[in-house]
């Protein structure tokens, strides 16, 4: 009776282990449209490597890594700010060995800021990969005088409006009503007070907001059939839109943009850690890379992309970004730990009021 | 006698693997750390703060009657816009039909949830079918919102919820003797009191066990509200995701899912005492 058990188990687990092996295959977890398939394919054709992806967000690949503390995927990648407070408090990621990755390929002032933002006990987990910024997407036939993240609360627009309700809406409405959020990561108290305020001017612009997006499609479908013209998106979103419509286009706020950096982390129990090498060397040659930026639009940490960029790519930066634009722009510092739990709340307070 | 013995219990193992590892074990677990919480300096210890944190921010306490309210509000319409097409397919309509019309039923299933609802978006939002059609006809100037309200929310939480309702009531039908009807009607009884007095205590078993699984899966959805449902609808398994994910605050999140669980109980346990069925006799 007890063998039969026992060696039911075995076969459960067994079976189990046989279909996620990661013998042969590469699982990635990642955000949509970081893997173009035509990469994927002409890597998997190189290296014989089958390359699994599943599309996550920050948030997300946080809890799933979590919940199987770091198991289940090769290659992770999220955002820089993100990485340091969760790796001291749940250690699901491991350390970088830097002297396999081709770092000639890379920027590099962006690899030292990746490599300092997740620096944990004298060790880096991160690679950069791609950055961008989150700003205001603008249909200029309806909403030409759209300039800072307060065109979200002008009634003009009524009912014309979208944002999403996660973190990024409640740091760029501080900064809009004239406080300094990254300042004040590491003062909690004064945190609060930042973001009690930030709650209030939400709940109180609520009734103009159509609605709050969810996943960034949506919001490019709402913004194509002009039931919103004025949101706040990502620049590759709208200046994808702005191919297709040339009133559409990314604005970035005078009080600053906000830039991140998306990166790779290798999870703690990733089971093809070399796969995981080689695809970061392979993806970030110049070819490659200038292959997603110009497909995707957003920014790539390749060194030597820009010279295989096409033309309209580059002119979509120097469209939306002034010099002053850039020198606005505010990098997200790393995220200290508890700061989540008091966004989450104000976040449900806002979702919930009425 | 031991060779039978021993096939009863191949087939148990599975079932006893399942129940406790995919069961029983992670609500243990979950029930665990929902006493839990972290003190000033980072520590976990046992406490009843995530409760305390329920009730005392009245944003959970307000979702937490909004879901109930709404799920049960569903759960009435479903059976109003169900029954009429279970009594047509089982006692109108002639028994050839009534096969080919249970399948056109099950088709929306083929699909699945995600596909359905947005189509249900794709025919209401401002640049829809809907508003394609009236604005076309004259009808109206400008396009009308119907999407992202409470009310496209119901529309979508009904139309996934019909089939759940309508096979119970159409088996408990089935077994209904027509000729009571006949009877009935014979002797001078209205149509609304034959209804009344004969075919919904005959359908009683149906409808309960209809209205519990519709109840428990309106409760638990989480992908209707959050796509069709407006900035203000908030979900209660929108909250315990958040918890989860946005807060990384799971202990919280396993608070909540056992509210949830109680409250989900309670409710049918009320429901069940005020109209006097048993629920034993709906689920078998």
């Amino acid at each position: 009776m007890k063998k039969l058990a026992i060696s039911s188990v075995a076969i459960a687990t067994l079976l189990a282990g046989s279909l996620y092996a990661g013998n042969g295959t590469l699982r990635i977890l990642t955000w949509k449209g970081y893997t173009p398939k035509a990469l994927v394919q002409a890597f998997e054709k190189k290296t014989g490597i089958k390359v699994k992806i599943t599309y996550s967000n920050n948030e997300e690949m946080i809890a799933k890594l979590r919940a199987t503390r770091g198991g289940g995927f090769d290659l992770a990648q999220p955002s820089q700010d993100r990485i340091s407070s969760v790796q001291k408090k749940f250690k699901i990621y491991q350390a970088i060995d830097y002297s396999k990755i081709k770092t000639a390929q890379l920027i590099p002032s962006m690899l030292k800021a990746v490599k300092k933002n997740t620096l944990v006990d004298g060790k880096s987990y991160a690679v950069p990969f791609a950055y961008g910024t989150s700003g205001l997407i603008v249909n200029k036939k309806f909403a030409s005088g759209a300039k800072d993240y307060t065109a979200l609360f002008n009634p003009a627009y009524k009912g014309k409006i979208s944002y999403r309700l996660k973190r990024p809406t409640l740091i760029a409405v501080a900064f809009a009503l004239g406080y300094d959020p990254f300042a004040a990561y590491s003062n909690k108290a004064k945190y609060i007070k930042i973001m009690k305020a930030v709650e209030k001017k939400l709940i109180a612009e609520k009734p103009l907001v159509d609605n709050y997006w969810a996943n960034g499609d949506s919001l490019l479908s709402m913004l194509r059939s002009g039931e919103v013209v004025v949101a706040m998106g990502w620049d590759g979103g709208g200046w994808k839109l702005h191919k297709e419509n040339p009133n559409i286009d990314f604005v970035a706020p005078k009080s600053g943009a906000l830039g991140w950096i998306d990166t790779f982390a290798i999870p703690a129990k990733s089971k093809n850690v070399k796969a995981a090498y080689q695809w970061i060397n392979f993806i970030m040659n110049a070819k490659n890379a200038a292959y997603f930026t110009n497909k995707s639009g957003y920014g790539t940490a390749s060194k030597g992309a820009t010279k295989f960029l096409k033309k309209e790519i580059k002119g979509n930066f120097e469209r939306s970004f002034s010099k002053a634009d850039i020198d606005n722009i505010n990098w997200y510092p790393p995220v200290p730990a508890g700061l989540e739990s008091i966004e989450g709340k104000v976040l449900d307070h806002i979702r919930a009021a009425n | 006698m031991s060779k039978i013995k021993w096939g009863f219990y191949i087939f148990l193992i599975p079932v006893l693997l399942w129940l406790f590892l995919l069961i029983v074990f992670p609500h243990i677990d979950l029930f665990v750390n929902s006493f839990r919480s972290q003190n000033n300096l980072g520590d976990s210890i046992w406490s009843l703060a995530n409760y305390k944190a329920f009730f005392s921010d009245s944003v959970y306490w307000y979702t937490f009657v909004r879901t109930a309210v709404y799920s049960i509000l569903v759960t009435f319409l479903t059976f109003i816009v169900t029954f009429p097409v279970a009594f047509y397919i089982t006692k109108v309509v002639s028994v050839k039909f009534s096969g080919f019309l249970a399948l056109l039923l099950l088709m929306p299933f083929w699909v699945g949830e995600l596909v359905s609802v947005y189509g249900w978006m794709i025919l209401l939002r401002e640049s829809g079918i809907i508003n394609f059609f009236l604005l076309k006809m004259g009808i109206i100037d400008t396009p009308l919102k119907m999407l992202y309200n409470d009310i496209s929310m119901i529309i979508g939480l009904v139309y996934m919820s019909m089939l759940f309702m309508i096979v119970p009531i159409m088996s408990s039908l089935e077994g209904m003797d027509d000729s009571l009807i006949e009877a009935a009607s014979d002797l001078g009884a209205s149509k609304f009191t034959i209804i009344r007095k004969i075919v919904i205590p005959h359908a009683a078993p149906g409808i309960v066990s209809g209205s519990i699984v519709v109840f428990m899966l309106v409760l638990g959805d989480y992908l209707t509200p959050d796509l069709l449902g407006g900035k203000n609808a908030l979900w209660f398994t929108e909250q315990i995701y958040n918890e989860f994910i946005a807060s990384f605050n799971w202990n919280e999140g396993a608070a909540f899912g056992f509210l949830l669980l109680a409250l989900s109980t309670s409710i049918i346990w009320l429901a069940l005492k005020i109209t006097n069925q048993s629920f034993e006799k709906a689920v078998s």
